[in-house]
């Protein structure tokens, strides 16, 4: 576990020379171009692009408060893009995240209700629970070789039908029960699905903790020895296997940290909606992947960045909400979010083309 | 599956721990509101069970999985089997394909009569035309209105999309709505687009459609947050199902907005909402009804040759308006989960 594997020359890209260190293989190239290649700079400028282009389009966008409602479309969305990029630059994806967050929602809904517990217990067994999926998943993975794909394709199904299963078995309903009355509600509901007011505008809670997070991942991926790891394994397992990266500990715990992510949305859910429908959270996994891809993450592993999926979910809540707030014809409104998002992602391949261009 | 390794259980060791925490803290925590406890045990209506040899129905439907909407049609399919001596093989797809399969496979079995909806009459017309061919009356529920005499049904159950959404309109003249936006939580789906036209036909003002992702509440309560500041003449925000009803009376409150929130299906937590004021009224098609009359029909069929409607004329189980003046009738029955 030595500190030995930071400047790996064999794994591709350096992930952690930032922009502001130049070690002679960049000192050639103008600044603006090395910013450039920066993976989630590329995402920024598309960002920016739609941003710019519903400002215009859109008058309603202009509001304060409008830009708080596609930030919270955007946080539910990113929350759960963090830990997706992160498995994603460690070389793995997990399409069991979608239904993830909606089984820890379950699990601290049904166990306080039908226990009559303070919901914080229902809260801490759910977190026990997420982790748990997250870390068989990884187990699994690891000791398997399988690709992530099908492992979590498997967990996927499993929880679409537990979920039903368990919640129809227990509450007799597809739905869980109300808990907005019970202890510990309101306090959970502070942390998890409150708002506060900015000049005036009504900020979701929720977009606060995206930022929180997403600072302490970019943090975490360029400045810890376990960022490293996580772009090691990405790059080559082998290789980083050699160098001494604890590879099954860094895969199982990108898992757990997934599921880390699909508890807090989970609670979000719960204590923003008081119950829980069973049949959700299906096909939200491609979301959160599509934000992480769209944010420079590759879909091989071993390069991208935790910022550039915040500015992914920020995009695809942008684009969301824009062709709303637009008021476009809304039987278009699916092929208007997919043509948006493809020429976002070409502006942002585009971009990276150039800048890495010699 | 493993337990060989002794590594493995030094590393379940702060799991198993974890739980334990978590379980002795159980005792201590107890909500002193709400919970299981405040639910009193609903009192089961036993009614009394019919003496003839036992039958075998097969129910299948469109259903997507977890949609609390068609839980309660299959309560009533269940209440009815329980009553009338039959065994209940449920089985659903929201794919028209694999609906259809689910059918062939009942008649693959032999059973004594299907009940099936028809969200997709064309997938499903070989299948019930193999079933009609084999003796087995096969009768309609919920969707299919205008395809189930067509492909020659016994009889149909079930409530017509379009004239609800009429009736919605015209129940919304009255309230002085001006400007609606009808929220489809489900693009594509044929019922749920005949309820908005069906609005759009008699509502005087002007009707506005949405979409919204229906398994994702949070991209709901924004988005209906945003169309709510697109355009701050709407009035009354229309929403096809219960789940979405309660989300959208967040959203009214989100954008800062006056608009009155109104619906189609109940569940229990939208009864309530009536009650306390923030949804104005809902129109039921009564689900639970669906399931028990198909269900009950058949045995009625095979015990004594009855069809209702004549095999002409559908019966309808709604819409029936559930708001302040008829909530509380409703709401004894809607705890249990099955109104």
């Amino acid at each position: 576990m030595s500190m030995a594997q930071q400047a790996e020359p064999a794994l591709g890209r350096p992930p952690a020379s930032g922009p502001k260190e130049s070690d002679g293989r960049t000192a050639r190239r103008p600044l603006a171009l090395r910013l450039l290649a920066r993976p989630e700079v590329g995402v920024f400028l598309g960002a920016a692009a739609v941003l710019v282009f519903f400002l215009i389009a859109a008058p309603a966008v202009r509001q304060g408060s409008s830009m708080a409602t596609i930030l919270y479309q955007s946080s539910t969305i990113g929350i759960m893009a963090l830990p997706v990029a992160l498995l994603m630059i460690g070389g793995e994806f997990d399409l069991s995240s979608g239904v993830a967050v909606i089984s820890s929602a379950l699990t601290a809904s049904m166990l306080s209700y039908q226990l009559t517990l303070n919901v914080w217990t229902g809260v801490i067994v759910a977190l026990v629970v997420s982790l748990a999926i997250g870390f068989f998943n990884g187990w699994l993975v690891v000791k398997t070789g399988l690709p992530s794909f099908l492992i979590t394709l498997g967990t996927f199904l499993i929880l679409q039908g537990v979920n039903l299963a368990v919640t129809k078995l227990v509450t007799g309903n597809v739905a869980t029960d109300d808990i907005s009355d019970m202890d510990g509600f309101a306090q959970a509901k502070k942390i998890f699905a409150s708002s506060f007011d900015v000049g005036g505008v009504q900020v979701k809670i929720t977009v606060v903790w995206w930022l929180v997070f997403a600072a302490l991942a970019t943090w975490v991926l360029l400045r810890t020895k376990y960022g490293n790891w996580i772009f090691a394994v990405g790059g080559n397992k082998e290789s980083a296997r050699a160098v001494g990266v604890p590879v099954t500990f860094t895969k199982i715990s990108l898992f757990m940290l997934v599921g880390l992510g699909a508890w807090f949305v989970g609670m979000h859910n719960l204590f923003s909606f008081n119950t829980v429908q069973s049949g959700e959270g299906v096909s939200n996994e491609l979301i959160y992947i599509a934000a992480a891809v769209i944010g420079g993450c590759l879909l091989t592993g071993g390069s991208g960045s935790a910022i550039g999926s915040v500015f992914g979910a920020f995009m695809f809540g942008m684009v969301n909400q824009g062709i709303v707030y637009a008021g476009w014809n809304p039987d278009w409104f699916k092929a208007f979010l997919g043509v948006m998002l493809l020429g976002a992602v070409l502006i942002n391949q585009w971009v990276q083309r150039t800048a890495t261009r010699r | 599956m493993d337990r060989s390794s002794p590594s493995r259980s030094r590393r379940l060791a702060p799991i198993v721990a974890v739980a334990a925490a978590a379980a002795l803290t159980l005792a201590g925590c107890a909500s002193a509101h709400g919970g299981k406890k405040a639910e009193e045990a609903a009192q089961n209506a036993s009614a009394g069970k019919a003496n003839t040899p036992r039958m075998t129905v097969a129910l299948v439907t469109h259903q997507a999985p977890g949609d609390t909407f068609w839980d309660t049609v299959r309560k009533g399919a269940e209440a009815a089997a329980a009553k009338d001596n039959i065994k209940l093989v449920y089985s659903a797809d929201p794919n028209a394909g694999n609906q259809a399969n689910l059918v062939q496979n009942a008649v693959d079995q032999k059973v004594d009569g299907i009940a099936v909806t028809l969200a997709k009459p064309d997938a499903m017309k070989g299948v019930i035309g193999k079933a009609e061919q084999s003796g087995i009356p096969v009768v309609g529920l919920n969707s299919g209105l205008s395809d189930w005499k067509k492909l020659g049904m016994l009889e149909f159950f079930g409530q017509d999309e379009s004239v609800a959404g009429e009736a919605f309109g015209d129940k919304l003249n009255t309230t002085g709505a001006k400007k609606i936006v009808c929220v489809i939580q489900e693009q594509g789906n044929v019922g749920l687009t005949q309820r908005c036209d069906g609005v759009q036909k008699t509502f005087k003002g002007t009707t506005e459609t949405l979409y919204v992702n229906g398994t994702d509440m949070p991209s709901v309560r924004s988005t209906i947050t945003a169309k709510l500041k697109q355009d701050s003449s709407i009035d009354t925000v229309v929403t096809l199902g219960a789940p979405f009803a309660l989300t959208a009376v967040q959203s009214v409150g989100d954008a800062g907005s006056k608009a009155k929130v109104a619906t189609f299906d109940l569940n229990k937590d939208l009864v309530k909402a009536v009650q306390n004021g923030s949804i104005e009224f809902a129109v039921d098609q009564q689900p639970y009804l669906q399931g028990y009359l198909a269900v009950d029909a058949l045995w009625l069929y095979k015990y004594n040759g009855n069809y209702s409607g004549g095999g002409v004329q559908p019966v309808l189980t709604g819409p029936a308006f559930v708001d302040k003046s008829n909530v509380d009738k409703v709401a004894e029955f809607a705890a249990k989960g099955t109104r």
